[in-house]
């Protein structure tokens, strides 16, 4: 196969990976987007494997088709509450790969290079690595996060960012030898050495960041696993590799960077990770306040007689998979004639669009599930809001206290309504470590128990 | 262990009881015992078995009842057994405890009795008007169900609809009906009696309940009296100035002549009740109205009410009974009940059945006006204003704290932004200068690229985050490319082997990634 069509079929590769992600803008055309994205790949493997031709094709054969059924297994076996531990699961594929990809050129390159082209090539191998090596590691450490295998507390070491900026320095030193290596083992040592410390330092940093924070983590190493294949594209001369790293690169970044606005705290502090370890609030509240309770009948009755109700999911509702029957609540509710609404704050959960996930999975129309913004202007003519695992993300304190650790973080208002009925296990703080002072709050009914429980009963209440 | 009594209540036609069979299972979470006398529930409708079936113990009669008890819960105030011949207090433990409608203001020679018991007394009517407090407010949750009960009384004595009506017969005008005194029965009725369909107007000295009367929908009548304000300590209302109340009564006799229905819920924290609707007034009423008084128990505010009675002068009922919440003894037993047992559970944070007092707690400390055998009332005074309008819930902070904060860190932004640039400037020259033309067109397609997936993420809707990162995640497995040239072209083992585990899982990433995304977005619809 001539050169040319490779690169035409790259092209065409690129141009339907583009139109993948832009197709996944909207509900109606995301499908015909995850197609492109298929195409494109099957395309870009397709034609490299019909130009490489004469070489191991019964490896790649094996390879290929035994990783897609492996890939396949997990995707289809997946509950869609585990969808971020899986995700990040992948991530650390991509880095690790990454990092073989990265040895294998160093050791057997494909190009041959010379002068200053031999030295940018080193460096991209090295970085490629690099960054490789912190997103296998890190990835892994985030998916033992929300797989809980790991506690999700934020691992605060004393000194921990000296630590981290005495692993980059010793990259750095590692970098300079490693491209001014005379023999290639020496070079190779160089780099091994790096790959260890990078991939102590991908477990330090994701140690070092809280569960709640999550969806700017599992963003970021998305935005890493695109550069690490950038990174190996150009050691491979490979524009492919280059547009689709740069494309994954990118959306990651700006994911986390959207993640970060609604958190209201900027992108270092988050991936500097040791938030939620102050516990103590500024807003001293008195001790002895008290919340007030309610019961399942209650609420029903609550819910039933309401014209205008809107749910507040958070990671509780996730963690107590309690999504289908607050779907099943809804679909009830709304065959009454009232209206229900979702309300969904863009950290909610610990994937970007976690809650949309899960509620699309209970069969919540879409359409009925809005952001914050949308949906903040309506909680003063709201009769009831069910907030069902949330905290942090309904913590009037973030608007009324400027003394909070979490001031200026955008909420949703649940306050402003008439009634606000909170499901939820136990007084704890939420991740913030931030008290609540929504729960003390004239019209706050708890509701205390296990989400899923709580709204199962719920779901019987209301069809008796 | 400590022993909660139930009594059966004395009072003449006194129907409510301290403790219902579901606030019994409450009181026994708390960890304390209950002894509930005999047919003590019965005029509220609860049985000795319904109380038996939840878990207390039954006392025979009273005397048995006072003297196992070692804290009682009551509603009236302990009073003299005409039958037994003896006081409710005498009978009592020594040393025992009592929650109960104690009024200390009037009662002095009460609370010596209970002094000279040894015994600790909480008044549930002294209770601090604090939001904290408001689920042990009895005074409110019996308020509440009195200026209902107190405009279904009327409706009994009033001969018309409250609804105007137009049928086939003719025209039925609406009933007019004034509230005097807007606080939680006053605003019940108005709700009531707009419910009902009449047209409600309510007058109250304190400007500040205009906003919940109008917002029960009645009109708010206002004296056009420059600014006085009646608003008193803790949300009750204070004597008003003589001129003040000149006017206010000019207002009345205007009104009585007009409205149907006169519902008085005026009083003031340890007076008498107002005297608000004279007799001349009365007789300026329409034959056939309605006057129903509050505030009768405490002498009433209008002049010829008679205390538990209705009486007829001019033409026009006057309803006096002062035991309105007793007339619907299920609902306020209930209420009430349960305002004890959160007066209970704040007494018994360890929930072990043993009650301690705080008298540190601004709470605790204004219910008890006997603890230990020493009277500790009047408690001191608590100044809050409970019905002040709350600070708006999204307040910008001051310009000034926040312009002291802003300003070194827009310095900063800008130093930030120079450097990035700055910076910037310095690697495209240093590529530019150093870079060979292979890279550089590399170069060229990866700076597009980022500009490309930049302008297509930000169009992607929040909802679909996740399918989003599932997808590029899968595109990223195009690292694949990379390793299937290794593979091909290995030369070595060790290379074979890398290359060949790379492409099998990034093939696992391939295959995975674009599978979980097509189930995501399968299950979305609208």
């Amino acid at each position: 196969m001539s050169p040319g069509i490779v690169s035409v079929a790259y092209v065409v590769a690129s141009i339907l990976f583009i139109l993948s992600l832009g197709g996944l803008s909207h509900q109606e055309s995301a499908r015909r987007g995850n197609y492109y994205g298929v195409a494109g790949i099957l395309i870009a493997v397709g034609v490299t494997i019909a130009n490489v031709g004469t070489g191991d094709m019964v490896a790649i054969l094996v390879a290929i088709v035994l990783g897609s059924i492996i890939g396949i297994f997990l995707a289809n076996r997946v509950e869609m509450t585990q969808m971020p531990q899986l995700v990040a699961l992948l991530h650390s594929f991509v880095g690790l790969a990454a990092v073989l990809v990265g040895f294998s050129g160093y050791i057997e390159p494909l190009i041959v290079t010379h002068g200053a082209e031999h030295t940018i090539k080193l460096v991209e191998i090295f970085l490629g690595i690099f960054i490789g090596a912190v997103t296998f590691t890190g990835s892994l450490i985030a998916c033992g996060k929300l797989d809980g295998r790991v506690s999700s507390k934020a691992l605060t070491l004393p000194g921990r960012h000296l630590m981290n900026l005495v692993a980059l320095a010793i990259t750095v030193a590692l970098g300079i030898m490693f491209v001014g290596a005379d023999s290639h083992w020496a070079g190779l040592l160089a780099l091994i050495i790096m790959t260890i410390i990078a991939s102590v330092l991908g477990v330090h940093l994701i140690m070092a960041i809280g569960g709640a924070d999550m969806p700017v983590v599992v963003s970021m190493l998305n935005s890493y696993s695109g550069w690490a294949a950038a990174s190996i594209g150009f050691m491979l001369g490979n524009d492919l590799l280059i547009v689709t790293g740069a494309l994954v690169g990118s959306s990651g970044a700006i994911l986390s960077y959207i993640m970060c606005r609604a958190m209201n705290r900027s992108f270092i502090s988050v991936i500097l990770g040791g938030f939620g370890q102050t516990t103590s609030s500024s807003s001293a509240l008195t001790g002895d306040e008290s919340v007030q309770e309610t019961s399942i009948d209650e609420l029903a009755e609550e819910l039933l007689s309401s014209d205008s109700v809107i749910i507040v999911p958070g990671y509780g509702m996730a963690v107590a998979q309690a999504q289908n029957a607050v779907g099943d609540i809804t679909k009830l509710l709304r065959e009454k004639g009232i209206t229900v609404r979702f309300g969904i704050h863009p950290v909610a959960g610990r994937l970007p669009g976690h809650m949309n996930v899960l509620l699309a999975e209970a069969h919540v129309p879409y359409d009925i599930v809005l952001e914050m913004d949308e949906i903040n202007e309506d909680f003063p003519s709201t009769d009831v809001v069910l907030v069902i695992g949330a905290n942090d993300t309904v913590n009037p304190a973030a608007a009324e206290d400027p003394g909070s650790p979490i001031a200026g973080m955008p909420v949703l208002e649940v306050w402003k309504s008439r009634q606000v009925v909170i499901l939820k296990r136990g007084m704890a703080t939420g991740y913030s470590g931030v008290e609540n002072p929504l729960f003390y709050k004239d019209n706050t009914r708890m509701l205390f128990g296990d989400a899923k429980e709580t709204v199962d009963k719920l779901l019987s209440a209301l069809r008796s | 262990m400590t022993t909660i009594g139930i009594p059966k209540e004395i009072y003449p036609d006194e129907r409510r009881v301290a403790a219902t069979p579901a606030s019994v299972q409450k009181l026994l979470k708390l960890g304390y015992e209950v002894l509930v006398q005999s047919g003590a529930g019965e005029p509220a409708h609860y049985d000795d078995e319904a109380y038996i079936n939840a878990g207390a113990a039954i006392a025979v009669d009273a005397p048995a009842l006072w003297s196992q008890a070692d804290f009682i819960l009551k509603v009236r105030a302990p009073m003299e057994n005409a039958m037994l011949n003896r006081h409710e207090v005498d009978m009592m433990k020594q040393g025992a405890g009592l929650a109960s409608y104690i009024w200390p203001a009037q009662t002095p020679e009460l609370l010596e009795k209970f002094a000279a018991k040894g015994a600790t007394v909480f008044a549930i009517d002294s209770l601090p008007r604090i939001s904290r407090a408001q689920k042990m407010d009895a005074l409110s949750a019996m308020a509440n169900v009195a200026g209902y009960r107190a405009v279904i009384e009327a409706a009994n004595h009033f001969g018309r609809f409250f609804t105007g009506q137009v049928t086939a017969a003719g025209k039925v005008p609406p009933a007019k009906i004034m509230v005097i005194g807007a606080g939680v029965a006053g605003l019940a009725a108005v709700g009531t009696a707009n419910s009902m369909g009449a047209i409600v107007r309510a007058f109250d000295t304190r400007l500040e309940v205009k906003e919940q009367v109008e917002s029960m929908g009645a009109e708010f009548l206002e004296l056009d009296f420059g600014d006085e304000d009646g608003s008193g300590g803790g949300g009750y209302a204070k004597q008003m100035s003589d001129e003040f109340i000149k006017a206010e009564m000019a207002l009345f006799a205007e009104q009585a002549k007009e409205v149907d229905i006169i519902i008085t819920t005026a009083l003031i924290p340890g007076r008498p009740a107002p005297k608000l609707i004279t007799a001349e007034m009365v007789a300026a009423m329409k034959p056939g109205s309605v006057i129903v008084d509050l505030a009768s128990e405490r002498g009433g505010n209008c002049e010829l009410t008679e205390p538990g009675k209705v009486a007829v002068h001019h033409d026009v009922s006057i309803i006096g009974y002062t035991d309105l919440p007793s007339r619907m003894a299920k609902v306020s037993s209930d209420l009430y009940a349960s305002n004890l047992t959160h007066l209970m559970s704040d007494l018994t944070p360890e929930k072990d059945g043993q009650p301690s007092v705080d008298m540190e707690d601004t709470v605790i400390r204004g219910l008890t006006v006997v603890h230990d055998g020493e009277v500790t009332w009047p408690p001191p005074k608590v100044e809050v204003a409970v019905n002040a309008p709350p600070p708006p819930s999204t307040e910008e902070p001051s310009p000034k704290g926040k312009k002291a904060k802003g300003e070194p860190s827009v310095i900063g932004r800008w130093l930030g932004k120079g450097l990035l640039l700055l910076v910037t400037v310095l690697a495209l020259l240093g590529i530019g200068t150093y870079a060979p033309p292979s890279f550089l067109t590399h170069f060229t397609v990866f700076v597009l690229a980022c500009f490309i997936g930049w302008q297509v993420i930000w169009n992607v809707t929040a909802s679909l985050h996740t399918p989003l990162m599932s997808v590029t995640n899968a595109i990223s497995g195009i690292i694949v490319i990379g390793a299937l040239l290794h593979l091909a072209q290995s030369e070595s083992g060790a290379v074979g082997i890398m290359a060949f585990i790379a492409v099998l899982i990034a093939t696992i990433n391939v295959a995975g990634g674009f599978r979980v995304t097509h189930r995501m977005l399968k299950m979305f619809r609208r």
